[in-house]
């Protein structure tokens, strides 16, 4: 069991590194510009364009949006794997082996999984430097300035709440694609089939919870 | 041996399998045949296990599946191996970690005794130097050996093979028939194989039925196959230009002797 789940951090988790750090740091960049050119009175601190990049990198966009990001990376990877193995008859070959094939396909990715609020964090760390970047270089606000304005009123249950429902997200990025894989039915053209409705479905059910939650959480 | 009566499967609304029964013999290789999608890959999946049948019995040498506690069934799975259509081996693993596989699940052999087996197997089945090549890395052929290799890896009692020499050359059609039919004489196997292939019937034949619709039409070996005059089965073995020809020649010959006479 240990090297297969070895195998699915450097997959699903380390594997989704590089494009989730280049869509964080960018669109952190555009979070804070376009906070800076919405903020025209001037009455209005600037520490505002850092706190607001904060709060939604760390409310909204690193959880929920990489998450969506997630879906497509990792989700449809998870549902065109299994379901390969189901429609080349690899699953039935386990099957005969006496493998328990839910718990040996499906398990190492919930484990692997249970490391994606790393992965947001690292989402969140990425987007508000992409912020604090696009903010000091573009002219918009001092360095200084940006570091005073993401630590004003913060509060430390949103952190909670985010990783919260981190945890949860990857719960369904792991579980959802791997049984749209698992009990699907037909041939290679069904796998691109099933990886499509996959995303859809893991997309829906994330913004649905995402709601939820933050209605339970935050209200 | 293995005895199945009055097996039945149906999925949903369609009755796949209606009522099988015959007897699989030991040290010969048994064979299956019918047109796709005559309920063949469904008949073996349910030897398997794989399938629950809805109603029927199977007894392996007298051990009746329905009968046996979730052990005994246990101990039965680690005395069955398959060739799946696709050969279906992992994509993941390597030649030998494939073979090795299901070592590793059955039993708590040391790694070197499980290296030297799986050496063993692979030699049987002609395949050396392969060990550390994946799948995708080899041709059909070779994919076949290695599926084989892992079916017959922990020394099974059954053999199932489904289609072993689809979307294979006839001659190494043939020579993964013989193989098989060796391997099966060799270890005392009795082997269940699926088949359209009529140069597989004529050569491994020693048991045949043939499916028809969910029934089986027909049951014999493969000499008397050449001779029966049951219409589906002609239908079915001359269906292939060549031997429509080799047919219409012997039909020629017959009636020439005949006006001679
Ligand atoms: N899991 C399943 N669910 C529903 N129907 C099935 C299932 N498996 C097989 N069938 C149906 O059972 C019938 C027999 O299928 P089977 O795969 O046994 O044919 P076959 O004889 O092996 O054909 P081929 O030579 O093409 O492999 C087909 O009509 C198929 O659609
Ligand atoms: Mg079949």
């Amino acid at each position: 069991m240990k090297p297969l789940i070895f195998k699915e951090i450097d997959d699903l988790i380390i594997g989704s590194l590089g494009i989730v750090a280049f869509i964080s740091f960018f669109i952190g960049g555009v979070v804070a510009i376009q906070t800076a050119l919405n903020l025209t009175n001037p009455l209005i601190p600037k520490d505002l364009i850092a706190f607001a990049t904060r709060q939604s990198v760390i409310l909204e966009f690193a959880p929920t949006f990489i998450s969506i990001i997630m879906a497509g990376r990792a989700g449809s990877y998870i549902t065109s794997s299994i379901g390969t193995m189901r429609v080349t008859e690899q699953i039935d070959a386990l099957e005969v082996m006496g493998v328990n094939t839910i718990n040996y396909l499906i398990f190492p990715k919930i484990v692997a999984f249970t490391l994606y609020p790393f992965v947001i964090a690292i989402s969140m760390f990425l987007g508000i430097l992409g912020g604090l970047m696009a903010g000091v270089y573009g002219g918009f606000i001092g360095f200084d300035q940006f570091i005073v304005g993401i630590q004003t009123e913060f509060i430390p249950f949103h952190v909670f709440y985010a990783f919260s429902k981190t945890f949860i997200f990857g719960m369904l990025l792991a579980t959802i694609p791997s049984f749209h894989g698992f009990y699907m039915k037909g041939g290679a053209l069904e796998v691109g089939k099933a990886s499509t409705t996959s995303f859809v479905w893991t997309s829906v059910v994330i913004i649905l919870v995402n709601y939820i939650l933050t209605q339970l959480l935050l209200s | 041996m293995i005895e199945i009566k009055n097996i039945e499967k149906s999925f949903g609304e369609t009755k796949v399998l209606k009522g099988i029964s015959t007897i699989f013999e030991t040290g010969k290789t048994n064979l299956i045949i019918g047109r796709s999608g005559s309920g063949k890959t469904v008949l073996i999946k349910t030897l398997l296990g794989l399938n629950q049948p809805d109603s029927g019995s199977i007894s392996f040498d007298g051990r009746i599946y329905s009968e046996l506690s979730p052990d005994e069934k246990r101990t039965l799975r680690t005395e069955m191996g398959m060739v799946f259509q696709g050969s279906a081996l992992f994509d993941s693993m390597s030649v030998e970690d494939n073979v090795a596989f299901p070592l590793k699940m059955f039993t708590t052999k040391r790694t070197s005794e499980i290296k030297n087996r799986v050496n063993i197997v692979l030699d049987r089945v002609n395949l050396k130097d392969a060990n550390k090549k994946f799948p995708a890395e080899l041709s059909g052929g070779m994919q076949k050996r290695v599926a084989i290799a892992r079916a017959i890896v922990n020394n099974p009692k059954y053999l199932f093979c489904d289609e072993p020499n689809s979307g294979l050359d006839p001659e190494t059609s043939i020579v993964i028939d013989e193989l098989i039919q060796e391997i099966t004489r060799e270890y005392k196997m009795t082997t269940v194989i699926n088949t359209h292939d009529m140069n597989s019937v004529l050569q491994i034949g020693e048991k045949i039925i043939f499916l028809k619709n969910g029934y089986k039409e027909w049951e014999g070996n493969n000499e008397e196959i050449l001779e029966t005059r049951n219409r589906s089965i002609v239908e079915f073995v001359y269906s292939s230009e060549l031997f429509k020809k080799v047919r219409e020649n012997l039909l020629a010959e017959e009636d020439e002797e005949n006006n001679n006479n």
